[in-house]
């Protein structure tokens, strides 16, 4: 008896293997079907592989300058010497990267606590308006500048800005504020205490009105009968906003919110640094102080000016805030991921 | 019988009285709604207004800023000092090259790519996914991406013979993952029964594509394409960076560049040029120019605004 089981079992086992292999044999060949049947869909793919690749993934592969010495005398990034992260001990001894590394956070943070709510707002108030031609017209209007250019978004914020001198009175809003503050001089666009204001304000006159578009399409969502039923309860408009329309957002506030976070990083820099241009050079170096943001400081110092001997130390602060900003979008899909089972990957 | 005539009458005095409170927090909260909204619609449209009215304005109340928002006297001659430029119209028409001809090109990219994502059943699907949103997860800094433009433009021009850098610009840039990603989306939500129907009617992948699955997402099409084309118009930064001769730089390098030059020149010289306009006037009439061709689309594409921030689209 206790042969033959011995004798079987190896037997089984053998055909189970056979059978295995069969099934991966014949998984591959799908596998290798599937491919040659879809050939036209890897045609599709190519160019966008190739995009990715050239302009993507080179341009991060290439990013290892923050571990070499490279001059542009050498012939190439991956041959230079290797020299570990001295970049970035210069890098952490700078005071600059790190005022720039808080501006950043500041300049976003201001971005999220001010631009953030007033598109909702907007929102709130764009579902009020039952008047059809007012309100294709006023939401026409503050869309509109999302679609201007920054190069003229920032010199109308010069412009408007302008400062007060002996020949002229400054740009209107110069002017408003020469006025609020009982004929003193503000010169705002000089004035390093202003910037991040001036660029949270703009930001918020460029995207509020698109940004809106979300949220409206979120309160137009939530039936009519929530408010019939509050209203019903005696609930007044507040009431009716507090307990009827926000819940009714919530998902909508949740996810952008968290996207927001995700995002705290990456701020554009272009917007910044031409917001810069419009600083006269007499005061630009106080500005920087509250302006420069970490993609501005490596453009400014790295790129523009110094040598490429010290390209290095930019593509180490570079490193650094491309791998914060991974962090922090992970971080905040994942959250968002698990509170509203939507996320943006 | 009587409780319930009571009820009724409760529940309408309730109503009565509770309404009449309500309408004055409603009526309120409309009046703010009306002021709100449109104080801020006129402060969008504020600087626009105020540009033109600077541009042709005469020389006196621009240069000593009495501009508030009419125009005070009338010249045209800032104005035809931005025409009479040639470096201008040589940036506009490379800004209508680079919209056109990078539009065209991200568009058939992404639409072809959009178009093999969405496909399932490809082997490799998710690999290939993966590397295309990694690219919004992580971004090559400044530095790296100059250096790789600068080597692009090089092969161009010493390998292909492409001197022309407004290609460079053309090819190397604008690729954005999240106007893929709506693509893709947009093709997977094309109902599965009409490819198979396609399918056994002998139709390629090829086929399906251009006959189907593009006409289906005309919307998302023509959302992503707007995006693309607004982009290319407003692109700054790597064009500025990587264009070295004036004749090829994109309108918004050279007004910036302008702009900075006239007003380099005001700082050292006050306002010490006599003419029948300021130099700002320059300035403003530039500005207009640059935001007319936006103005003269936009009735065209706002219907595709909503499409491009819905949500509901962006997940994996």
């Amino acid at each position: 008896m206790a042969k033959e089981k011995t004798r079987i079992i190896p037997a089984a086992m053998q055909a189970a293997d056979s059978e295995v292999e069969a099934i991966e044999r014949s998984y591959w060949k799908r596998t290798l079907k599937g491919i040659i049947r879809d050939w036209r869909l890897y045609v599709l793919l190519l160019p966008l592989l190739f995009f990715l690749v050239c302009w993507k993934y080179l341009p991060i592969s290439s990013m290892v300058l923050a571990f070499k010495y490279y001059t542009s005398g050498s012939d190439s990034i991956y041959k230079a010497e290797f020299i570990g992260f001295a970049a970035f001990k210069i890098l952490f001894k700078d005071p600059e990267f790190w005022s720039a590394f808080r501006n950043t956070f500041m300049l976003s943070f201001y971005g999220m606590i001010f631009g953030f709510p007033f598109p909702i707002i907007l929102a709130l108030f764009f579902s009020e308006i039952k008047n059809r031609v007012f309100l294709s017209v006023s939401q026409v209007l503050t869309y509109l500048p999302k679609f201007i250019s920054v190069v003229v978004v920032s010199n109308l914020v010069g412009l408007l800005l302008a400062k007060h001198t002996d020949f002229s009175a400054g740009g209107p809003l110069e002017q408003i504020l020469y006025a609020i503050s009982g004929g003193k001089i503000i010169n705002a666009m000089d004035d390093f205490k202003a910037f991040r204001s001036i660029y949270t304000i703009s930001g918020i006159w460029e995207t509020a009105g698109y940004s809106s578009i979300v949220y409206f399409a979120a309160v137009l969502g939530i039936s009519p009968t929530n408010y019939e039923a509050a209203k019903i309860d005696g609930a007044n408009k507040w009431q009716q906003i507090r307990y009827v329309t926000f819940p009714g957002m919530a998902p909508t506030l949740i996810i952008m919110l968290i996207l927001k976070i995700g995002q705290l990083l990456s701020i554009g820099y272009e917007k910044v640094y031409l917001l810069q241009k419009q600083v006269s050079i007499t005061s630009i170096t106080s500005v920087y102080e509250t302006s420069q943001t970490i993609a501005t400081y490596v453009i400014n110092k790295y790129l523009e000016t110094a040598g490429s001997a010290n390209q290095g130390i930019g593509a180490a602060a570079d490193l650094f805030n491309s791998l914060l900003s991974m962090v922090l979008v992970l971080g905040s899909n994942s959250i968002s991921r698990k509170v509203s089972k939507t996320s943006l990957f | 019988m009587k409780a319930k005539i009571d009820n009724s009458k409760i529940y309408k005095s309730r109503k009565e009285g509770s309404f009449q409170r309500l309408e004055a927090s409603e009526i309120i909260f409309k009046v703010i709604s009306y002021t709100f909204v449109g104080i801020f619609a006129l402060m969008c449209l504020y600087p626009l207004v105020y540009s033109l009215s600077s541009a042709i304005s005469a020389y006196d109340p621009v240069a000593s800023g009495k501009i508030v928002l009419f125009p005070m006297g009338f010249q045209l001659e800032a104005f035809a000092s931005v025409f009479e430029d040639k470096y201008f119209w040589a940036s506009f028409c490379n800004t209508f090259f680079i919209t056109f001809f990078g539009t065209v090109y991200c568009m058939i990219i992404s639409i072809a790519g959009g178009y093999a994502l969405a496909k399932t059943e490809l082997f490799g699907h998710k690999f290939f996914n993966f590397i295309l949103i990694f690219t919004m997860w992580f971004a090559a800094g400044t530095i790296p991406m100059y250096l790789n433009y600068k080597a692009t433009g090089s092969i161009l021009q010493n390998n292909l013979g492409i001197a022309d850098q407004k290609w460079l610009v053309v090819i190397a840039m604008g690729m954005n993952a999240f106007n893929i990603i709506l693509l893709r989306n947009a093709f997977q939500s094309v109902p599965k029964e009409i490819e198979e129907a396609a399918i056994i009617d002998g139709a390629t992948d090829f086929q399906i594509m251009s006959k189907i699955s593009v006409p289906m997402s005309k919307a998302t099409i023509a959302t992503v394409g707007l995006f693309y084309g607004i982009s290319r118009w407003n692109g700054y930064f790597w064009a500025s960076k990587v264009v070295d001769s004036s004749l090829d730089f994109p309108l918004q390098v050279y007004i910036q560049r302008t702009i900075k030059g006239i007003e380099e020149d005001l700082a050292l010289g006050g306002s010490v040029s006599v003419g029948t306009f300021a130099p700002q006037s320059t300035v403003y009439a530039m500005i207009v120019c640059a935001i007319i061709p936006i103005l003269i689309i936009y009735p065209f594409i706002q219907k595709y605004f909503t499409a491009g921030v819905n949500l509901g689209g962006v997940k994996e």
